[in-house]
């Protein structure tokens, strides 16, 4: 049976298992509608031009873990974030795990969506903002939202700070041999909040999983959202990530992108305007190897006026790996005095690497100042020698000028430990040992 | 100031074509539709050889499988097929006497863009006597050529003098299944011109003044195929900066250059078509495929300045197919009012050593969109391919949109890759240096312009580059930051 036909087939089931109330069944069942009219995208379409699903759609995924799987804190805890102390929502096979859990309801809610969407006392911010920022059109987060079940739900209210950074983690077993995964995360920011969020997804034995995230983040005036997504999975995993921002005036929201691993990712970052005087943040570095693929693709639209978005993506591809960028600004007519920027550097280390490009600018709006700028090329000879006249090995010398070209960004990473855990993998991921952290 | 800005902005839209349709022609022409019969009957009337008629009707028949292409950034009516007469061969009668008679303000723009007075006449439709200069000129321009052993003729001529050349190369850089409007182009191309340049030839002079005088009334299916052998070069010029007087809406044009070893082709194209009048009824589609092949340490540079037609449509690109060739695009767009533009090009590079540079320029106003589509290729072979690729665009009041798509692929590590693109207007404190210095408002626009678009105009041929200066102040005359 094909998998579309199975995930339709299957909803039957599903939706008696977990009844809902009756509008969030409805919405369940429009957005079933919605994928079962388009079915997955396929290398037709523009989008997906440089990334194709064919072959992970080949597999007959369980959509339902059978068995509910626990696992051992030591076999995971090599996965948190070490030396600080964080809110934890842990994920086993799409399922809570409470024991390697560490949520709250103190000052902020950092829990479960199947909470939120189950309790009457979050009835009110499910109707407000559940499925209110995705684009319901495109098919694979319908898919998403018709399974919605499990997933992170964090609120932040007014004039609160998150004093933990908060974890979510999302942890495959590989008890089956191939399972279909579907999160869906929300996070509301209130008035002038703000919160850390590190979101990892991380298989703990080599067996096929394709999750198909949607993170919804509404950010209201004045709040701070970093969101950072840790992605260095092993090369028997698929991630479809579909991350939805909308901000609010004066509201800063920054998305860090770490892609390491993973046999395809695919990076959906939308972030919409409602305010003016706002910030985006855009950041990704991606270092492949092997026959790794990973295809990030941004949407920032500006539709208010006086409006900053900031792009930066690095990209080292080894082996036979294969990267795609394709960001897109739009400007609408009214978002005067607008300043935005995007930028795309790669380098390509092996002559099997593949680079697709697709830095897009759509402008209605005079008074802006919008540029972008893409480079496709190598480490640099002379910079290289260099550093070998120095007495430097050349493994290491490759290393150093890898992390000045990612530098930017590491800069950016607001959280001291995240930063060491990042260079950390960098360092692994390049083989060497600097000695020390930048 | 001369001019407030409202006053700039108003007569901007209320601008209108001024050149007029003329469509007094007496002509034999086919009756409307379009069928194997029609495929058939057009190569009949030009005489065409057996292979020939072949040749357009497989094109025909691929055609009739295709459909018409979506993913171009601009919207329009489709045009109704049927609803055209492929073949009309025009027995234009002079219109006037004399160019005393001629509108005078056509006659003044003609004056602005310098054109000569030999050639106003011929462009305004005047009847040109038979010792004129200009047919003198032809004559001498046809010997100096045959000198050389170069061919210049019109693409039906080729086919009958020339069928070795043209079997050779025809259809070799843009198939007939290449796309919708390229098949339809090769099953009823009406007519065009062929050049070929033998081994070791300088071409002395710019095809494009004999090009001019000689072929006015451009076909609606023109077939361009410029051959350059080895060790030759050529600079070819396609259009005119004289605002072209055109009763066909619908035009799909075909130009091939094939570069053989060490030859250079620089190709430059000046295209002022009816845009439609100022609520954007009507206006010429312009959907071209243009497209060259380098052969090993060849060249080829398209130059373009777009300024007219309703719809735009055209990528002229570059197969760099042989080690150490070279590619070069240079184009300003320039849309007013309701027009569209979707143009760029394509760099392929194939071969080791390839170089590529992409300089587009768009400026829009009105309520025009203009759009940049470029896609450089690098294949796992072509190592150490260079490639340099810059769009700018300059918005002129905030009711028309520019947008930017350049792909990148490269599948090669030796590749270096750069691409900078960014949008701005006219700033107010440009404008205001120069109205302190005593420049008014249009002459400073005038003046910025041409400093965006230089990079641009400076690879035009030397005369035509003062043409095309003077265009575009023309076309964008009254338009405020």
């Amino acid at each position: 049976m094909e998998l579309k036909d199975k995930l339709l087939n299957s909803y039957l089931a599903f939706q008696e298992d977990y009844a809902l109330r009756e509008e969030l069944h409805q919405t369940r069942l429009d957005a079933l509608k919605v994928f079962e009219a388009q079915g997955f995208p396929t290398k037709r379409q523009e989008a997906w031009k440089y990334t194709s699903l064919a072959q992970l759609l080949q597999k007959d995924y369980s959509l339902f873990p059978k068995t509910s799987a626990t696992s051992e804190l030591r076999g995971v805890k090599p996965y948190f974030l070490a030396d600080v102390d964080t809110y934890k929502i842990v994920f086993i096979d799409g399922v809570y795990s409470p024991f390697l859990s560490d949520t709250t309801h103190d000052g902020i809610d950092a829990c479960l969506m199947s909470a939120a969407l189950t309790k009457p006392k979050y009835r009110k911010i499910v109707e407000t903002y559940f499925n209110k920022v995705v684009d319901p059109t495109e098919s694979l987060t319908a898919l998403n939202t018709s399974y919605a079940k499990e997933g992170a739900y964090i609120y932040i209210p007014k004039n609160t700070v998150a004093q933990k950074p908060i974890e979510i983690i999302h942890f495959a077993t590989g008890n089956e041999t191939a399972i279909w995964l579907q999160p869906r995360n929300l996070i509301v920011a209130d008035q002038n909040a703000q919160v850390q969020i590190i979101e990892r997804h991380q298989s703990l034995k080599a067996h096929e999983v394709v999750t198909n995230s949607v993170t919804e983040i509404y950010a209201h005036r004045e709040a701070f959202v970093d969101y950072y997504k840790l992605q260095n999975d092993l090369d028997t995993a698929a991630l479809i990530d579909n991350t939805y921002i909308t901000q609010e005036t004066q509201s800063h929201v920054s998305v860090h992108t770490f892609s390491f691993g993973g046999k395809l990712t695919r990076n959906n970052l939308n972030f919409k305007h409602k305010g003016s005087h706002l910030n985006s943040t855009l950041n990704g570095v991606t270092i492949l190897e092997g026959n790794q693929h990973v295809d990030h693709y941004t949407l920032v639209h500006h539709s208010q006026p006086n409006c900053e978005s900031h792009q930066d993506y690095k990209g080292v591809f080894s082996g036979r790996s294969h990267g795609v960028f394709n960001g897109k600004i739009y400007v609408d007519e009214i978002a005067q005095k607008t300043n935005a920027f995007q930028q795309n550097n790669n380098i390509l280390l092996d002559d099997k690497t593949t680079v697709n490009t697709k830095p897009q600018l759509e402008i209605f709006a005079d008074d802006v100042k919008c540029s972008h700028g893409c480079t496709v090329g190598q480490l640099d000879e002379e910079a290289l020698f260099y550093l070998r006249t120095r007495g430097i090995p050349k493994k290491e010398a490759k290393a150093l000028l890898t992390y000045a070209f990612a530098n930017n960004v590491l800069e950016s990473v607001q959280l001291p430990a995240l930063k060491r855990r990042i260079n950390g993998v960098i360092a692994s991921k390049l083989g060497v040992n600097l000695g020390f952290n930048l | 100031m001369a001019y407030t800005e409202e006053e700039l902005k108003k007569e901007l839209e209320n601008k209108e074509y001024e050149y007029g349709f003329y469509t007094d022609i007496d002509a034999e022409t086919f009756p409307k539709g379009l069928n194997e019969d029609i495929v058939r009957k057009i190569s009949e009337k030009k005489n065409e050889p057996e292979w020939m008629t072949e040749w357009r009707l497989q094109a025909f028949a691929h055609w009739k499988t295709m459909t018409e292409p979506e993913w171009p950034n601009v919207k329009y009516k489709k045009p109704d097929f049927q609803d055209i007469s492929y073949y009309s061969a025009p027995k234009q009668k002079p219109q006037y006497n004399s160019l005393d008679e001629v509108d005078p303000e056509l006659r003044a723009t003609f004056d602005k863009l310098g054109i000569s007075l030999d050639e106003q006449k011929k462009l305004a439709g005047v009847a040109v006597d038979i010792v004129m200069d200009s047919v003198s000129v032809a004559t001498t321009f046809k010997e100096t050529l045959a000198e050389k052993g170069i061919v210049f003729c019109s693409i039906s001529e080729a086919i009958k003098e020339h069928p070795e050349l043209v079997k050779k190369y025809l259809g070799t850089v843009v198939p007939p299944k290449d796309n919708y409007y390229a098949a339809l182009n090769s099953a009823v191309f009406s007519d065009g011109s062929f050049c070929y340049i033998p081994k070791g030839v300088r071409c002395p002079m710019e095809l494009s003044t004999y090009f001019r005088i000689n072929q006015a009334g451009t076909g609606q299916f023109e077939r361009t195929l410029v051959v350059a052998d080895k060790d030759s070069y050529v600079s070819y010029l396609e259009g005119c900066t004289a605002p072209s007087r055109d009763e066909n809406q619908l035009h799909a044009a075909v130009v091939e250059l094939i570069a053989l070893d060490d030859a250079e082709i620089k190709y430059s194209t000046v295209q002022n078509w009816y845009p439609g009048n100022s609520k954007g009824e009507g206006g010429v589609y312009n959907f071209v495929t243009k497209r060259g092949i380098c052969h090993d340490r060849a060249k080829i540079s398209w130059t373009q300045v777009e300024t007219g037609s309703a719809v735009t449509w055209k990528y002229p690109s570059c197969v760099l197919k042989g080690n150490h060739s070279v590619g070069e695009f240079y184009s300003i767009a320039v849309t007013n009012n309701f027009q569209q533009a979707d143009t760029g090009t394509k760099m392929i590079h194939l071969g080791k050593n390839t170089r590529s540079t992409i300089i587009s320029k768009g400026i829009s106003a009105g309520k025009s969109q203009n759009s940049y589509r470029g896609l450089v290729q690098v294949h796992p072979r072509a190592k150490n391919a260079r490639n340099f690729s810059q769009c700018d665009s300059l918005l002129m009041g905030n009711q028309c949109g520019a947008h930017t798509f350049p792909y990148i692929e490269a599948k090669n590590n030796t590749a270096q890759i750069e691409h900078e693109a960014t949008t701005s207007k006219i700033g107010e404190d440009q404008i205001f240096y120069c109205n302190q210095r005593g420049i008014d408002t249009e002459k400073a626009i005038a003046l910025i312009v041409n400093g965006f678009s230089k990079e641009v105009l400076n690879h035009l041929p030397m005369e035509f580059a003062i043409e095309a200066q003077k265009l575009l102040e023309i076309s964008l005359e009254g338009s405020v930051g």
